[in-house]
């Protein structure tokens, strides 16, 4: 039963071959199970968990279930759930309990998902290896001495290992991307402003986004679907009617036109991953479609232009974690400087203290001009690549990242090469436009992922790529060995 | 050496929304501590601002009413600092692009001269909390009913140079805020509060000085005091041979002095970046025309037409539109009563004013309305009523004893206009006062006044005084 995708667990619940109670318990039981191994949960609600599920059963015998009722799906720590420590993967809000739901939350209850738990993730949402975690590293399914990537690291783990068939993730530089091509899993970041922000912890405001995570395309379509959309709540979330993203699953791939960017194919590439994204391009010329080369000349500009961008809105963003009014408080403070410094200090870990000090850094008299005004004329450099770019082609392809998974500990004490490794996925967050990430193969026993890349909201149109890949290869339907 | 002040002032006034800026927690005042705080003022992890686009409106009809332009793009920005009630470590302004600039106004001098007064700009902003430092021992208490409430903040250019012409500029700010319906203009719970910045220069020197800065004075009284004392201890400083160096002051409204605030406040880096969680606020023309047509009729104008239409002196013009509730209390006496405006004018600014202060009472609130201040004054032009026992039925009427004809007829006011009544009631004066009216006939004028007096007296003020004197005139001849 844990084996099952959304959409065949949608029909076994709706052909009464099962309960959702009956698969929660069965779930409930593999993360009591792995979670131990695993560590991509850092709280579980098992007994909110089977009252949910309890709740769907009896909408789905009066009549009312839809496509997601009784579905068990896990959220990205990040996400506030009422009544449910919301951690953010500190040590800062450890203790935090927020009394409301995030929209995308509150969406997914509404359509009757069952919370299985909250997963974990890079410190808020700081990193590329879940190592920055207070509770610890995720380890990745397919090797538990590898990183599962981050910061949704804990989702992709999660999902891979067959604990949950799908989670929610956050993804401001590669956040969803990168993990759910390291641990062989199908995960899509949304266009900024399509999914609501709010209840979503903020890291760097402007480039988060969240969106699914599932081992298919369909899955992450009917996932996408309950949470997409308008909310008042939100400034910056997109009034826009939400597309039927099952329905469009199955758009022809013919004629399709693929850009494949130069840039993206270079210096840094691992040869085997290279490998599994070139032939995951030949399946599709085989399908119909039509790869052409392209060139996205600003991409070496991406990563030092995020690292101006993302710090200095998180610089901003982290003020309020000043042990005032929640989160940790030192003890025994002496004075408000004493208050402050100290539970700031005691609360973050050494990811996030160093982009708050870059960011502060970066915002400073007589160096905004240099540096964050400077990033976002390069982040337009990049968006008009991008504009420039879909003028030609329809969808555009890579590597999501550079290599496979690593290990554990390889990069943990050197943040420019841990950095790299979102080298391929910043620049989509820079541009506000969606990208996808879905397993291709693998470097080794461990998964590489293809990134899809589209215009403003094309989610319908890469997903329905995803799709029909998926339709005719079987990466997605492999399990990592003892899961 | 002669000296040359140089002042410019921040005022910050509060915008008369329900809700605050960002969120939909109210903004009434007094409310318990922390009651008015939702989990957006609270700065809570995840929440987010949305812009209340009822402060977009009201900071529009400023600008237009300044004539100021509007800026069709304006941007958010925070303002990073620690403070314990900052609840998000920034506060939400606009900075580099405000949604009003370039504006200006006229005030009226004491020697009679106007000048006019730039507005550098005008800009949204949320307010912060409070803190509260007494009653807790060895603690702070932070009040966040406060933190997001909307406020304009309106930047003057340094063209003001004294005390006085501080206080008129306030003055002419918070009757325009008022008029436009945007701020209840209450300087006690602080909805309209300045900064001011001062300088002194030697007289002629195209430079400025160094100015200080006097933050949060919420009176015009101590706008005027704090200015003063600080001017005195700048050019004191000055002239022994001392520098004035730039700061922020408070006033001590106890010891009228203003006391630096150094040690306080480190040098501040604000870090001003655009709000990534709010949108440019971009306005069409459709939006500030809509604005437009909501402006009410202004001050300046209105006292012009005042001048005009009622043929009032400026001074009185001045005073009856003070505010729009005066300004349309008078005119709808004017209409009641179908003329006489100078007769309406000398009763609104009079008596009227004059008990309403007495009582503490709004307009909107007197026991006497238009119709019924007409009432009387139709009494006194149609002479069943002397001036003087106007003002006793008047006082009545504020007490609540009905309308004046009633008033005068239950208590027998009406004056007395019949000659032969008046000519009775002279008749009985001179029969009691023979001495007087000897003294009188042999050459004593000034006694004429004693008689006057004297029937007044016995008709219990009711005699038509000019009757009195006529007819008086006559009988006494002999």
């Amino acid at each position: 039963m844990h084996d099952k995708t959304i959409a065949q667990i949608s029909a076994g619940l709706a052909a009464g071959e099962f309960s959702s109670e009956e698969l929660t318990r069965a779930l409930l039981e593999r993360v009591e199970q792995f979670n131990p191994q695993l560590n991509a949960f850092i709280t579980i609600t098992a007994e909110s968990a089977l009252a949910q599920a309890r709740a769907a059963d009896r909408r789905r015998q009066q009549g009312e279930a839809v496509p997601l009722t009784g579905i068990p799906i896990a959220h990205k720590d990040i996400f506030c759930t009422d009544g449910v420590r919301t951690s953010c993967g500190s040590r800062m809000l450890d203790r935090f309990i927020a009394p409301y739901n995030a929209t995308v939350v509150e969406k997914l209850n509404a359509a009757g998902t069952v919370m299985l738990g909250k997963t974990n993730m890079d410190e808020f949402a700081m990193g590329s290896s879940n190592e920055t975690s207070f509770y610890g590293p995720v380890r990745n399914p397919w090797d538990l001495n590898a990183v599962p990537g981050g910061s949704s690291g804990g989702s992709a783990a999660a999902v891979a290992a067959r604990l949950t068939p799908g989670a929610t993730g956050t993804d401001t530089g590669g956040s969803i991307r990168q993990p759910a091509a390291l641990c062989g899993i199908t995960g899509l970041k949304p266009t900024y402003g399509r999914v609501s922000r709010w209840g979503m912890i903020a890291y760097a405001s402007s480039l988060d986004q969240g969106g699914p995570m599932a081992r298919t395309a369909e899955d992450c379509a009917l996932l996408l679907g309950a949470m997409a959309g308008f909310d008042p709540r939100d400034s910056t979330c997109v009034d826009r009617a939400v597309p039927d993203y099952v329905a469009a699953l199955n758009q022809p791939l013919a004629g399709l036109k693929i850009g494949l960017p130069k840039e993206y194919f270079g210096e840094g590439l691992d040869g085997q991953v290279a490998q599994a994204v070139e032939a995951a391009i030949a399946e599709y010329r085989k399908l119909g479609a039509e790869p052409v080369e392209i060139s996205l000349p600003n991409s070496q500009l991406a990563i030092p232009a995020y690292y101006v961008v993302a710090p200095a809105e998180c610089s901003s963003n982290l003020a309020r974690f000043d042990g005032v009014r929640y989160g940790h408080r030192c003890e025994n403070p002496k004075d408000l400087l004493d208050l402050y410094t100290r539970s700031r200090g005691e609360g973050f870990g050494a990811e996030v203290t160093r982009r708050i000090l870059v960011g502060t850094f970066a915002l400073s008299a007589g160096y905004y001009d240099a540096y964050y005004l400077k990033a976002q004329q390069i982040r337009r450099l990049i968006s008009d690549d991008f504009r420039r770019a879909f003028e030609q082609v329809d969808v555009i392809m890579g590597p999501t990242s550079p290599t496979a998974a690593f290990n554990l500990g390889e990069k943990a004490d050197d943040p420019i090469t841990m950095y790299l490794s979102d080298i391929y996925t910043i620049a989509v967050n820079l541009a506000g436009l969606p990208g996808l990430s879905l397993p291709v193969g693998f470097a080794g026993q461990r998964p590489a992922g293809l990134q899809l890349i589209g215009n403003y909201f094309a989610e319908d149109r890469l997903l329905s790529v995803a799709h029909r890949y998926q339709q005719v290869t079987d990466w997605h339907e492999r399990a990592p060995v003892g899961f | 050496m002669k000296w040359e002040t140089v002042i410019g002032l921040e005022i910050h006034a509060q915008l008369a929304t329900k809700s605050k800026i960002f969120s939909g927690a109210s903004t009434g005042y007094g409310a318990e501590p922390n009651t008015q705080a939702c989990a957006i003022d609270l700065g809570m992890p995840g929440v987010l601002p949305v812009l209340n686009q009822e402060v977009v409106r009201m900071a529009a009809m400023f600008g237009l009413a300044i004539g100021a332009e509007i800026a069709r793009r304006s941007v958010f920005a925070r303002k990073n600092y620690f403070y314990p009630d900052l609840p998000k470590g920034y506060q939400i302004s606009q900075y580099e692009l405000p949604i009003v600039q370039k504006g200006q106004t006229i005030i009226d001098l004491e020697d009679g001269s106007s000048k006019v007064v730039g507005i550098t700009r005008a800009h949204l902003e949320e307010d912060a909390g409070k803190s509260l430092h007494e009653d807790f021992q060895g603690f702070s208490g932070i009040d966040l009913n406060r933190a997001g409430t909307p406020l304009l903040e309106i930047v003057s250019e340094p063209d003001l140079r004294s005390a006085k012409e501080a206080v008129a500029y306030m003055k002419k700010l918070h009757q325009l805020v008022v008029y436009l319906g945007i701020c209840d203009g209450n300087m006690q719970e602080g909805s309209f509060r300045c900064d001011a910045n001062v300088s002194v220069r030697p007289k002629g020197d195209p430079k400025f000085g160094t100015r200080a800065e006097i933050k949060n004075l919420n009176s015009f009284r101590f706008v005027e005091r704090a200015i003063e004392f600080e001017i005195e201890r700048q050019i004191d400083l000055i002239e022994s041979g001392g520098k004035v160096v730039q700061e922020t002051r408070l006033y001590d409204p106890d010891k009228g002095e203003t006391r630096s605030m150094r040690g306080k406040e480190e040098a501040n880096d604000y870090r001003y970046f655009p709000d990534p969680d709010l949108l440019p606020l971009v306005l069409d023309e459709a939006f500030i025309n809509a604005a437009r047509t909501e402006l009410p009729e202004l001050p300046d104008t209105k006292k012009q037409r005042f001048m005009e239409q009622y043929e009032l002196s400026g001074y009185d013009a001045s005073v009856l539109t003070v505010s729009r509730d005066l300004a349309g209390y008078y005119e709808a006496t004017v209409a009641a009563l179908g003329g006489e405006a100078k007769l309406c004018a000398n009763w609104v600014m009079g008596d009227f004013s004059a008990f309403l202060n007495k009582d503490n009472r709004d307009i909107a609130d007197s026991p006497v309305d238009s119709v019924r201040l007409a009432g009387l004054l139709r009494r006194i032009e149609d002479r069943t009523i002397s001036g003087k026992i106007a003002k006793e039925v008047f006082e009545a009427m504020w007490a609540g004893e009905g309308d004046a004809d009633a008033i005068i007829e239950k208590r027998s006011l009406r004056q007395i206009t019949d000659t032969s009544a008046i000519e009775q009631v002279i008749d009985d004066v001179m029969a009691g006062n023979p001495d007087q009216l000897a003294q009188y006939r042999a050459g004593k004028d000034k006694l004429f006044g004693f008689f006057v007096g004297q029937v007044m007296k016995l008709s219990k003020g009711k005699a038509n005084p000019q009757q009195v004197n006529e007819l008086l005139m006559e009988k006494l001849k002999g």
